[in-house]
């Protein structure tokens, strides 16, 4: 049987004409940004508007291949930057839609120096996107309920102490590569011949769980006293509720963690791309750092250590801005799986979740 | 021109907008899906079959097979328990409401469908949590001792189902009933039925259309739903719609969540097959 690719947007073809039609309307005072929750915050997009005299529409997307449909879907030159997972920068650039950026002009000087992310953002020596957020996954407790001790290792979670009391975050590529560190095996280790010795522990962190969630879900959980612990959450989960409930908590077992980072780029086809330069400068600012980091939608570390002249003392507490150096030498980031392992974690995933 | 023949084009002309709506929108789409089914990925492209693959994944993976089991298991729940519920209710604001309240009693019965979907989810996971109004209360009576879980299990996910399609199914049967003749009821108790046998006899075999139909629907809508299960069912066990968006969020298998889409419409085409001959819209 002969192979060819599938005509994808072809047979979107339909779909793209409403989607043209909802676009926003391009217009040169307008900026179309496809993000996260965390960029829709008015406190951060109000300074860049109101400085650059310019309207800054957002369409929020949650998975990669979901991002990468719209605009599969879109009309070239309908959105101008793009907000993505720092492990699929490559998948979006081998599919051309990233323009080239030069490094020089973003203040990578005052990055935190694990997160400029070379190996993320670029691609056989170009630069296409720039990291503007990180932090952890790991394990977030309500201290109140849990011994803390516990928490710095990962086996307590095994030991049957708090069995019906855990959430899991749903999301394959951090809870496996926990269980991966809890067995022994490095993120950048993870391959098709170890993936299987997750098996047996991952189903057994199931059988402890008392349910698998997504972001919101995770936090209701936790907020509500449904869980007292959720792996794979970490400061972008508790800090949004600190203020409610300071018993909200997390921290690194001994094992390590994963180290989470967003990436900004300008697209391709972007109708306005000095201006969607401008937006990702902004963005990577110590001010557009600072409201990043602190966004209503979820907080995380900025990578401009700069922020942390902008951020105040209680904002640095939740942050934990003093520990990054311990934090950051024991992450260790997502696992970037080729495609065939990306299949295979998935298939490990639901089987998981079907136990 | 015969006069027949003005009749049928007039009566294509009026038709044919709606057919070309259900060509352009329902038809095209839909053999697009069968077709990308029958597709898969090769590393992270689609790539154009037509190949089976797909569909004996579907139906070999224990992890495939239970999701359609649970979609059918939790779906024919929701459906009996929403008419068991529903067929009382609507009876009693038919024939027991007086005239004049019934208006208000049907507004009541409808004001679940005025909130968002998402948030009566996230309520329910609020009143069926362990610190919940309804363990809460349990405990304060003394009823249990210790919160029972309810919340991120199925049993969660039927009673967010069934309060929704409890509404629903109300008013399909709520409109057959008031377009029964009351004639039928006297008719059967001057012969000596009892109230007991006019109902079981009489009232509920004439109503079999507007729970039928009812009961279609809340079939349909409730296994191709995402939010509830996925928000009360605490992703414990999947069914085929958590299927299908699992398959497209990270790796976006569209063939695989074609395929899947393609099984959940075969569902729900049996479905109509199996209660086709029950379902006489115009009696609703």
């Amino acid at each position: 049987m002969s192979k060819t690719r599938f005509p994808l947007r072809a047979a979107l073809a339909g779909t793209a004409a409403v989607v043209t039609l909802a676009a926003p309307a391009m217009a040169a005072e307008e900026l179309n940004a496809l993000i996260w929750c965390d960029h829709a915050d008015a406190d951060l997009l109000k300074p860049f508007e109101d400085a650059h005299d310019v309207r800054v529409n957002t369409k929020e997307y949650e998975g990669t291949a979901a991002g990468l449909a719209i605009l599969d879907q879109s009309q070239p030159g309908d959105w101008d930057v793009m907000v993505i997972d720092a492990v699929d920068v490559g998948r979006a650039v081998e599919r051309g839609v990233f323009a080239p950026l030069d490094p020089a002009e973003f203040p990578m000087g005052d990055y935190f120096p694990e997160l400029t992310l070379d190996s993320h953002n670029s691609v056989d020596g170009t630069t296409y996107a720039v990291t503007e957020k990180f932090g952890y996954n790991t394990i977030a407790f309500n201290k109140a309920k849990v011994d803390e001790a516990d928490m710095e290792d990962m086996g307590s979670l095994w030991s049957g102490k708090y069995d019906g009391k855990i959430a899991i975050y749903d999301y394959y590529l951090p809870v496996m590569g926990l269980v991966g560190l809890s067995q022994g095996v490095a993120t950048k280790d993870l391959s098709a011949a170890n993936l299987e010795t997750l098996r047996d522990p991952l189903y057994k962190l199931k059988a402890a769980s008392r349910q698998v969630s997504d972001v919101v879900a995770s936090q209701t959980a936790l907020a509500t006293g449904e869980v007292d612990v959720l792996i794979g959450g970490g400061e972008w989960l508790t800090a949004v509720l600190h203020s409610e409930n300071p018993d909200l908590d997390w921290t690194i077992p001994k094992q390590g963690a994963l180290l989470w980072a967003q990436s900004i780029a300008v697209l391709k086809d972007s109708q306005n791309p000095d201006l969607a330069k401008e937006f990702v400068k902004y963005i990577v600012s110590p001010e557009g750092q600072a409201r990043l980091a602190t966004s209503s939608c979820y907080w995380g570390m900025p990578v401009n250590k700069k922020a942390g002249e902008v951020l105040d003392d209680s904002q640095k507490a939740v942050l934990r801005w003093d520990q990054q150096a311990d934090y950051l030498s024991r992450a260790q980031l997502y696992p970037v799986p080729d495609a065939d392992l990306d299949a295979e974690m998935q298939s490990m995933w639901t089987d998981m979740l079907q136990q | 021109m015969s006069i027949e023949q003005a009749e049928r084009r007039r009566a294509s002309a009026l038709v044919a907008p709606a057919l070309l709506w259900t060509l352009a929108f329902f038809v095209l789409p839909f053999a697009g899906m069968v077709w990308l089914s029958l597709g898969h990925l090769e590393g992270r492209e689609v790539v154009a079959g037509p190949g089976p693959e797909n569909y004996v994944r579907i139906f070999t993976d224990p992890s495939f097979l239970k999701g359609i089991r649970v979609s059918l298991e939790i779906t024919l729940v929701v459906t009996v328990i929403s008419v068991v519920l529903a067929w009382p209710l609507a009876w009693i604001i038919a024939m027991r409401v007086p005239q004049r309240w019934q208006r208000l009693a049907l507004m009541l019965a409808v004001l679940p469908f005025w909130t968002s979907y998402v948030v009566r989810s996230y309520s329910w996971a609020l009143v069926l949590g362990a610190n919940g109004v309804v363990m809460q209360a349990l405990i304060g009576a003394g009823i249990i001792d210790e919160p029972v879980q309810i919340m991120a299990t199925r049993t969660a996910t039927v009673i967010g189902f069934v309060h929704f399609f409890v509404m629903l199914l109300t008013l399909t049967i709520y409109s057959n009933l008031v377009q029964l003749s009351p004639n039928y009821a006297r008719a059967a108790a001057d012969l000596g039925a009892s109230g007991w046998q006019v109902i079981r006899l009489v009232i509920l075999p004439l109503t079999l259309p507007g729970v039928m139909t009812g009961a279609f629907l809340t079939f349909v809508l409730c296994i191709g739903d995402y939010i509830t299960p996925q928000i009360l069912g605490g992703n414990n066990e999947l069914t085929l719609p958590q299927l299908i968006m699992l398959q497209l969020g990270r790796r976006g298998d569209f063939p695989m969540a074609s395929a899947l889409s393609v099984v959940l419409m075969a569902l729900v085409t049996l479905a109509y097959a199996a209660s086709a001959r029950w379902l006489k819209m115009d009696r609703v």
